[in-house]
């Protein structure tokens, strides 16, 4: 693929947390690749290594205790990791700009929203101060705000507002990669169907290329074209939406449609996967779902499972797949 | 036949009063729930769905309305009646980590229910309840002494349903509680209240904000806004047949966990839910509803029955 077509690129990727308790092996060699105008979603439970891999992209891993061992981070061709913070202040924001979660702790309670999003644009434009509060309204208006709203505080706005507020900062720069960390976990559905659609539209106008990190398969389903499936700091399986999700290889994303109740069909029993995610400063050694995986053999807890790329976009990380006649029961039907 | 209800609920009213007015947070709903069945109640945030769980208990008082528990009406008990009859009643919270005692462990929390109600006061006897307890719901002998700290959120939320249990209740509220779990730990806990129910006779009342999760666990739905119920119906008529536009929404707006090719229209409400603070005699959906009509904004539809079992309040039908 030619490096244009890509917005982001992520190679071997080691995060760790060094911590009193020992080192948190936060994400364990990941890679990952964003193709230009298009969305990737990353899913995956609590723990799974979603957010550490954000905060890798945007350099933003707290350190101490955290540190970058290994890889390449290559966003719209620049090299983030080996920056300056001063070099990395130019790039954030403008080509690399990310929504967070919770959009009550994400915005400052002590400035206009206004004057938030002004901050931001004029970060990265020589413009003057009243241009960019002008700027600003168009952005809430492009949002779905009144303008006027400008002056307003954080207080005064709903949460679905308040995300939006967050929304308009991320894209007032027109950034080349958006990074929206489960942007609508904290938000109530039908609102959730309105930032979300929101998102979508506006990724069209802007050509805006996205990292969804999320653990609802829902949302994937929606909004993404390709998906990559993260296990304790693993991406154990990855591929297009419709390769995932009607060709699932990984026991672990079979685990996940198994565990939800399906809208359309009542009766279907639930199969939970069994047992806990491991402990990520003390990982099994050979595949990190080995303990809990209905397919596990002895082969499994000894080495790290190899990437197997089923085709030129699917790829899966299980050692199960070395005897050719192996299938999981999702796909047997 | 006569069905048997273990709970009547008439005209139920919670008011609180606030600094801008009198807040609806539950304004006149009356349902009935089955003895063994289990009655979701769906809404978003602050749609009043956890004040009718914790009025129905008498964790708050109500403001007017009638709550009739095995035919007796709980709202006439005084203080000393009321305790005796708590054990019968008991809640699931859905925060595992804010709901129990951080200074207890495990057997702590699950023994006190039952030696408050004086219910067993022998030592050992007391131990082997408590450890059947933690082998009816999942949790290992060896987290007997742990403290939730201790504890991932799904082993925390299995502590809460066995301290619910200790008192053996005929009725649980269930308010949200695997909203904070991730989905592989969702799904055992729901299985796990589904074989309780089978196997002890409970009576749920399940609150919660997910419409799939409701669907896989209720028999009758109850549809709230802003302090309303909008529509209630057996699970496979709401679902099938949803009649009140709000539900159509609240359904269309779930994310669906399928491959399509063509991507799936959404109802895409306007605007946000305001509080039910002073409100017009005004259907309370209008100003978001897409099939707004003069009617809606002149009084305030009642509940109609369009079939048997299934309500809906819209002036549209």
């Amino acid at each position: 693929m030619d490096s244009k077509d890509i917005a982001l690129e992520v190679k071997n990727l080691v995060v760790e947390y060094v911590t009193a308790d020992g080192t948190v092996h936060a994400v364990n060699d990941i890679n990952l690749t964003v193709k230009r105008q298009s969305c990737m979603g990353l899913v995956g439970e609590t723990g799974a290594g979603k957010t550490s891999t954000a905060l890798a992209i945007m350099n933003l891993i707290p350190s101490p205790p955290g540190i970058i061992r290994r890889g390449r981070i290559v966003l719209n061709g620049y090299e983030t990791l080996s920056m300056k913070d001063t070099e990395m202040d130019a790039v954030r924001g403008k080509e690399v700009a990310m929504i967070f979660q919770d959009p009550m702790t994400a915005l400052n309670p002590v400035l206009t929203i206004g004057e938030q999003i002004a901050e931001s644009i004029l970060m990265h434009e020589k413009i003057s101060k009243t241009e960019a509060l002008e700027r600003a309204k168009q952005m809430l208006e492009m949002v779905g705000i009144n303008g006027n709203r400008a002056n307003n505080y954080p207080y005064q706005l709903s949460g679905g507002m308040k995300q939006r507020v967050v929304i308009a900062i991320a894209l007032c720069c027109n950034p080349n990669l958006l990074i929206a960390d489960e942007p609508t976990t904290a938000l109530d559905v039908t609102i959730q169907a309105q930032v979300l659609e929101l998102i979508d539209n506006l990724r069209e106008s802007y050509k805006t290329s996205m990292l969804l990190i999320t653990h609802d398969l829902g949302i994937v389903a929606e909004m993404c074209d390709e998906v990559s499936v993260m296990y304790a700091g693993r991406i154990v399986e990855c591929g297009t939406v419709k390769e995932v999700f009607t060709d699932t290889k990984h026991p672990y994303t079979e685990g996940l449609f198994n565990s939800l109740p399906n809208i359309n069909d009542r009766n279907a029993q639930l199969t939970p996967i069994t047992g806990l995610v491991p402990d990520p400063t003390d990982l099994p050694p050979g595949c990190a779902f080995a303990p809990r995986c209905r397919y596990a053999c002895a082969e499994c807890g000894k080495r790290v499972p190899k990437d197997k790329w089923i085709s030129a976009t699917h790829m899966v990380a299980c050692t199960a797949y070395e005897k050719p006649e192996f299938l999981i029961e999702r796909n047997k039907k | 036949m006569m069905v048997d209800n273990i709970l009547e609920v008439s005209n139920l009213k919670k008011y609180f009063k606030t600094k801008q007015g009198i807040l609806h947070a539950v304004d006149g709903v009356s349902f009935t729930l089955e003895r063994g069945k289990t009655l979701g109640i769906v809404g978003e945030s602050g749609c009043g769905k956890s004040t009718i769980g914790r009025t129905v208990l008498r964790l708050i008082e109500p403001t007017s309305g009638e709550i009739r528990f095995n035919g007796t009406d709980i709202n006439k008990l005084n203080k000393h009646q009321m305790r005796s009859m708590r054990p019968q009643m008991q809640i699931i919270f859905q925060d595992p980590y804010s709901s129990l005692n951080p200074r207890r462990t495990v057997s702590q929390t699950i023994r006190e229910p039952i030696t408050l109600n004086r219910m067993i006061s022998d030592r050992a006897k007391l131990d082997e309840r408590v450890a059947q307890l933690m082998d009816m719901v999942g949790l290992a002998e060896r987290f007997v002494n742990s403290y939730p700290h201790e504890l991932d959120g799904g082993r925390r939320q299995r502590i809460g349903i066995a301290r619910a249990l200790s008192v053996n209740p005929e009725f649980i509220v269930c308010d949200e509680p695997v909203s904070a779990l991730d989905v592989s730990i969702q799904a055992q806990i729901l299985n796990l209240l589904k074989q309780l129910q089978r196997k002890m006779g409970l009576s749920y009342i399940f609150i919660t904000h997910d419409m799939s999760v409701v669907n896989y666990f209720s028999d009758d739905i109850a549809v709230m806004y802003m302090g309303k119920m909008v529509e209630k119906a057996p699970v496979e008529e709401l679902f099938s047949n949803p009649v009140h536009p709000y539900t159509k929404a609240l359904l269309s707006a779930v994310p669906i966990p399928e491959y399509r090719e063509e991507k799936h229209k959404r109802i895409i409400l306007r605007g946000e839910v305001t509080s039910p603070v002073n409100l017009p005699d005004e259907c309370r959906f209008a100003k978001r509803c897409s099939q707004a009509c003069d009617q809606c904004i002149k009084k305030e539809p009642p509940l109609t029955e369009i079939r048997p079992g299934h309500f809906v309040c819209c002036c549209n039908i």
